[in-house]
């Protein structure tokens, strides 16, 4: 069907005018740029007029690694592998050091280049179902997601699973009409799972495109609380086989190390496939990704850079390897 | 990969563990195991470097006077910097004013709102006052809504303008409003914003200009990294707030954020949050929280919080019903309810000394019970107080009830029946039957 291909185009960003990708990039830059500009600036003046990298200025590589929640283990890591390269070519400076850093950092990620939700032509939704602990930032970026998929020219419909915490039905319900996509609520306190099987057979019978279910946040020792969502997982394949297909994590940028356990017990609990990293228009850098990126080998899908509804952008890990580096 | 910071420091300890005495050798050694574990918690890399930096110069100092074991007399230094670290005593708020303001800020999502409801809560029972939350962020969807549920949850009155976009002015009405209808704290939440957004911070800080708050708190995610540092110290200058709340400590993060902040802005931490209830909120302890962090075990906190729900009354009231032989399944699950009360069992479990590490990958959790009780709502008021009553028929019809199966009731009906056996014997100071039971058959004749 040539319309639905169009409309996919516009949507995977293949059509999009050059302008457009240009305006992206620039304010994924200017916002990451405004927050992130100590890491290289601090490098460059720790290796300024040296012909070589001693231990102290291992050491400071390590500071600036660390204070961007890049974590112990990962920063490490990376060290390590700085040493091998800088013992092998024995002479090295400051920008031959910048240029294998961001090397070494952009091996931990696995994935290339994110690409959006690719909706293959079928009779059935297309499922995402949204988790993360409380406060990251699901409702919102559902919401945002939402409105990608509209401009897209998909029919979506949001299933309102978080029954629990105050008003989360309204929250999503107010994005909903923002966005102009149908939702599946019921009341609050009800069986969030019976609240994605409803979701899912609205969908199926309006013969809409995608389905977003968004869930209540929960921190992931909670075992009876992870067995719940597993539960939520289960129930979709009832009313379309291979549902959800993509579940995907959400986690906070401001979040220190404990956000690798979180993606640790998600998993484990759901089959995360794929992260949305939020409120990276703050002064947090999210180094954590980078670890989980290479422990778990899960892409980070999109980045969250504002309250708006158009601030859910793709993430590019030489972007934000780069973001993080350059200044 | 992750550990908590108690495991991460025994394994440290371990490296001292056999050694004679703190040498210079050994200490470099575990301080630099104890700075890694540090900023694995979160704990910002500085702060980090200074407090091994001082717990070391402390321990050499002291190698020569003690006879305690070197990673004894460590375990007591960490502890007490720890303490010292995050203010030497709890610190309340100050509620002299009436009413007294309490303005609430933070980051997107750390937990602003449902902090609200739980201090409302908290001032209404434990200090007999009648607070007033006050709605003030008008950006997020349903913001207002939620303060509003809670609201009516805790019971205590809401004030919020639905068509006013303009927190100041809401801020500014809910004052008098609170004024002319007694309230003697008023409570104002806030939008989340971030630090470095100019606008959304001379809105606030035109806010405290205007309302000249007597407690400003600034709510924080336990689990926040090293970002804590910034954030801690923009809202600071801005605010100049009163307290720090940290919340999510229920989850698994060790909270390193809570050493950082205490150290970069030397402001207090008045409370921390402990669950999504509304209940869940504790007064901060820095000697605990100490303590805590280092595994040393919590008994003050546990007693207290027993000691807050157990009621003497109902106590006595059971075991009169043991003496009778009138314990039923509805005292049974009053008994459940009331170590629920108590808080996440696992919470409770933890602060014992010695078992927080046995106990960190097991399940324990107060839906744990949730089986339990469903067989026990499934019996008619009769067979809860009858157990014997429990036939095979119905039995069927209380786990079809219940969703579980005979044998699960079996099982329940069998371990109702061996503590209420127990319970009697330990009544009638039958101390030796007991012994009997519990060594059996294989008990030598005498």
């Amino acid at each position: 069907m040539a319309l639905f291909d169009k409309l996919k185009n516009i949507f995977t960003g293949e059509n999009k005018s050059v302008k457009a990708v240009e305006d992206n990039k620039h304010q994924l830059e200017s916002s990451l740029a405004k927050t992130k500009k100590s890491f290289f600036e601090k490098l460059s003046k720790k290796v300024i007029g040296k012909s070589k990298i001693d231990e102290n200025d291992l050491d400071d590589i390590e500071e600036v690694l660390i204070t961007s929640d890049i974590g112990v283990e990962t920063t490490l890591k990376i060290i390590h592998n700085l040493e091998i390269r800088v013992k092998k070519d024995n002479y090295i400076n400051a920008e031959d050091l910048n240029t294998i850093l961001k090397d070494e950092i952009s091996n931990l990620f696995n994935n290339e280049d994110s690409k959006d939700f690719i909706v293959p032509e079928t009779n059935d939704p297309y499922v995402i179902m949204v988790v993360g602990v409380n406060g990251v930032g699901k409702t919102t970026t559902i919401g945002k997601l939402a409105h990608k998929f509209k401009l897209a020219g998909l029919k979506v419909v949001l299933g309102a699973a978080d029954t629990f915490r105050a008003a989360a039905v309204d929250q999503i319900s107010i994005w909903a009409e923002r966005v102009g996509v149908d939702i599946v609520k019921q009341d609050m306190g009800s069986d969030p799972a019976s609240v994605a099987f409803d979701t899912l057979q609205s969908a199926k019978a309006k013969k809409a495109d995608v389905v977003i279910i968004d869930t209540a946040g929960r921190l992931h020792n909670k075992i009876n609380l992870m067995n719940e969502l597993t539960k939520i997982r289960n129930v979709m394949h009832k009313i379309i086989p291979n549902a959800p297909h993509d579940v995907m994590l959400v986690l906070d940028a401001s979040t220190g190390q404990n956000a690798i356990e979180q993606a640790k017990q998600f998993t484990a609990a759901t089959k995360v496939n794929s992260l949305a990293l939020t409120k990276l228009d703050g002064t947090a850098k999210g180094g954590v990704v980078i670890g989980i990126s290479d422990q778990f080998n899960i892409p980070v899908r999109y980045i969250g850079v504002g309250e708006g509804i158009n601030d859910l952008q793709l993430f590019n890990s030489k972007e934000f390897v780069n973001s993080i580096f350059n200044n | 990969m992750f550990e908590n910071l108690s495991n991460k420091l025994d394994q440290a300890f371990k490296v001292l563990k056999g050694q004679g005495s703190i040498s210079e050798i050994n200490v470099a050694q575990t301080m630099k195991e104890i700075r890694k574990a540090l900023i694995s918690a979160d704990v910002d890399f500085k702060t980090a470097k200074e407090f091994t930096s001082n717990v070391q110069t402390k321990a050499l100092g002291q190698q020569v006077l003690t006879s305690l074991k070197p990673g004894d007399l460590l375990t007591k230094i960490m502890k007490d910097e720890l303490a010292t670290l995050m203010g030497s005593e709890k610190s309340d708020l100050n509620l002299t004013s009436k009413p007294t303001i309490i303005l609430v800020a933070g980051l997107q999502g750390s937990g602003k709102t449902t902090f609200c409801g739980k201090l409302a809560l908290h001032l209404k029972n434990k200090h007999n006052k009648k607070p007033l939350l006050v709605a003030c962020d008008v950006y997020r969807p349903a913001a207002i809504n939620q303060l509003t549920v809670l609201s009516e949850e805790v019971g205590v009155d809401v004030f919020k303008e639905i068509d006013n976009k303009n927190p100041v002015d809401i801020a500014n009405s809910s004052i008098s409003y609170a004024r002319k209808n007694a309230k003697d704290v008023v409570i104002i939440d806030t939008a989340g914003r971030l630090a470095i957004d100019e606008h959304m911070m001379n809105e606030i800080g035109t806010i405290k200009d205007q309302v000249k708050p007597h407690e400003t708190l600034f709510v924080v995610d336990s689990m926040t990294g090293q970002d804590a540092v910034n954030t801690a110290k923009s809202f600071n200058d801005t605010l100049d707030y009163s307290g720090v709340v940290l919340t999510k400590l229920d989850g698994d993060t060790r909270g390193g954020a809570a050493l950082t902040i205490r150290s970069v802005v030397d402001k207090p931490i008045k409370f921390i949050g402990t669950s999504e209830k509304m209940d869940g909120l504790d007064v901060f302890y820095p000697d605990r929280m100490a303590s805590r962090i280092l595994g040393m075990g919590d008994v003050i906190s546990l007693v207290e919080r027993a000691q807050q729900q157990f009621n003497e009354e109902d106590a006595r009231k059971i075991q009169k019903k043991i003496a009778k032989n009138t314990f039923g399944f509805d005292d049974f699950l009053s008994q459940i309810q009331q170590i629920k009360k108590m808080g996440n069992i696992k919470d409770l479990a933890s602060m014992i000394p010695g078992v927080s590490k046995s106990i960190k990958d097991t399940d324990i959790d107060n839906d744990s019970f949730k089986g339990i009780e469903s067989i026990i709502y499934s019996m008619t008021a009769e067979e809860r107080s009858n157990p014997t009553l429990l036939n095979g028929s119905r039995k069927k019809r209380i786990a079809q009830g219940s969703g579980t199966n005979v044998q699960e009731i079996n099982q329940l009906i069998k371990q109702f029946n061996q503590m209420s056996k127990m319970m009697k014997m330990m009544q009638g100071g039958g101390k030796a039957k007991m012994m009997q039971m519990m060594q059996g058959n294989n008990m030598p004749k005498l």
